[in-house]
């Protein structure tokens, strides 16, 4: 204990479990910013409808189930696509990142189809799987791949060599080496790659939805706009939001669990 | 018993060590689990840069011996060659008896590095085990990992993850898991070479402890003149060329002031 620690305020007066607060203070003083900013007519209905009306236009479309009935298709899509392209993409950013001769033979062609950005494909999708549910899996799947590929594969080729080195000499075995060293150390990458392709997945989604589907979050929301119910164009909206800061929070938590060894996430 | 063999030989005896005469060494051989060492015109280039011209160098059971030379002289690479780390140009290096060469076990030999190349997600105790090699597996690797985690005196940081721990601890940590195995040759580059200086002397202490208590052959790179004359039987000088220029310093002398503690001649030229 230093004496700067025992002149702070004693625990009483600090504020309890302020950390996982904090992040929450923002978007709640914007909210109701926005609501004051709506109910006194600074900005009209008809741009943006009130917090209040879009959680009233959220409990109605609950109660009729067609919220969750739509949640849960853009939820399925997305997970499936994820899982698919990102199985891809580790598979291949491991094959890459141990085998030489895997990397001389397949690097260049992902690294140029990397440079063809994945919505620029949804004609030829459309024109492939119309507007199938396997359009939308598809295109999840390859904007995931790259993020998860390339991290994976960055993450193998920076393992460091001396650890390799100290494994080998210590009789590690090449199965033994992967578990206990390269994966190990690819694992922050990996989990980078992660997050990446999470933001990636949302996007692509949206997108597909909006322009090809017949259910789901995007779906719903292109509806609305057809019948001019801005409050539901919103609260698609919102939800995507929210949804995505969950696929975040469920990674960090993933993270923060499986690299308690990192100096980065251990308490003081 | 070692250290009174060690301490108690007389100018003549000593003489004769130094020159292996037969009788010294079986002295040796019967108190130590060291394995003998014999080297003949090793040779190693890294393309056109010959870094080994024809080192011939014999290391009796159980000595310590240090390597000094300037940098890039290369300490190092005679030492991987050692390890079997890197592959001979030309030349032997043999373990046990010369008349009865032993198959030795990779456990036989370790390396302990500058870097301590601990396992940053494996917990302390983890790291010692990767040391048991092939016995990782078995009943007792638990309790030997505990003995050599005490035996370098980090017993309470077992469960540690070893970013809490300072650069001193980090090679202890290090020494265990090379220790563990109970090796018969334990090869040092510069070991304390990034550590300050007085954890460096509390290290050499440690070094020198294990050292006797488990009787290993000993091959100790350093650049630092003085820890290689505080700790080895025997000190050697790599000089440009590779040539080995032969010290010879025993323990015994060491204490004495009034007699000359330090010989050297040139073995080879
Ligand atoms: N893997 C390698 N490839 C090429 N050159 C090397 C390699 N390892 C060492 N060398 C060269 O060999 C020489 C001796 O290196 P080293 O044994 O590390 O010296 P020391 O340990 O005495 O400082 C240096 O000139 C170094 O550049
Ligand atoms: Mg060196």
């Amino acid at each position: 204990m230093s004496v700067i620690d025992s002149v702070s305020l004693p625990r009483s007066l600090r504020l309890p479990r302020i950390d996982g607060l904090i992040q929450w203070i923002v978007p709640l003083a914007i909210i109701a910013i926005w609501q004051v900013a709506s109910v006194t007519g600074f900005v009209p209905t008809r741009v943006l409808p009130a917090p209040s009306d879009v959680l009233m236009a959220g409990w109605k479309l609950l109660l009729s189930g067609e919220l969750v009935r739509n949640i849960w298709v853009s939820f399925w899509r997305a997970s499936i696509g994820f899982l698919i392209g990102g199985s891809i993409g580790f598979a291949f950013g491991l094959a890459n990142g141990l085998s030489q001769l895997s990397a001389k033979l397949t690097d260049t062609t992902l690294q140029m189809v990397r440079n063809v950005p994945h919505l620029a494909l949804i004609p030829l999708v459309i024109l492939w799987f119309g507007i199938d549910e396997s359009a939308k899996l598809f295109l999840v799947a390859l904007g995931v791949f790259f993020p998860i590929y390339l991290n994976t594969l960055h993450g193998i080729r920076t393992v460091d060599p001396q650890l390799i080195e100290m494994g080998r000499i210590y009789g590690m075995t090449d199965g033994e080496l992967f578990r206990r060293v390269i994966f190990p150390g690819a694992l922050p990458s990996i989990f980078v790659g992660i997050r990446f392709a999470l933001g990636i997945m949302w996007l692509t989604l949206i997108v597909a939805e909006t322009i090809a589907a017949s259910s789901g979050l995007g779906y719903m929301a292109m509806q609305a706009r057809e019948f001019m119910l801005i409050d539901v164009v919103v609260l698609s909206i919102l939800i995507y939001a929210l949804l995505g800061k969950l696929a975040d929070s469920a990674s960090r938590v993933l993270e923060r669990l499986t690299l308690s060894w990192h100096p980065a996430f251990q308490k003081r | 018993m070692q250290t009174a063999v060690r301490t108690s030989l007389p100018e003549t005896e000593l003489a004769s060590r130094v020159n292996f005469a037969p009788h010294a060494r079986i002295v040796r051989e019967v108190q130590t689990s060291g394995l003998p060492l014999s080297i003949r015109g090793l040779r190693k280039s890294f393309g056109s840069n010959e870094v080994l011209r024809g080192i011939d160098l014999h290391i009796p059971a159980g000595q310590f011996v240090a390597i000094v030379g300037k940098s890039g002289c290369g300490k190092s690479t005679l030492l991987r060659l050692i390890a079997g780390l890197d592959k001979i140009d030309a030349g032997s290096i043999s373990f046990g008896q010369d008349t009865q060469p032993k198959d030795i076990q990779p456990e036989d030999i370790r390396v302990m590095f500058q870097e301590p190349r601990l396992l940053p997600w494996a917990r302390v105790l983890g790291n010692v085990e990767v040391g048991l090699g092939r016995d990782r597996t078995s009943a007792d690797a638990h309790a030997r990992a505990e003995k050599a985690l005490a035996e370098v005196g980090l017993a309470d940081k077992r469960d540690q993850w070893p970013s809490v721990l300072s650069g001193g601890q980090k090679q202890r940590v290090a020494l265990g898991r090379a220790l563990v195995s109970s090796p018969r040759v334990l090869a040092f580059d510069e070991p304390l070479g990034a550590l300050d200086a007085l954890t460096r002397i509390s290290m050499q202490r440690l070094l020198e402890r294990v050292w006797r208590d488990q009787g290993f052959t000993a091959i100790l790179v350093t650049h630092d003149v003085a820890e290689a004359v505080a700790l080895a039987d025997r000190v050697l000088v790599i000089e440009e060329g590779a040539s080995l220029m032969m010290s010879w310093f025993t323990r015994a002398g060491r204490a004495s002031a009034a007699r000359p503690s330090l010989r050297v001649w040139k073995a080879r030229s």
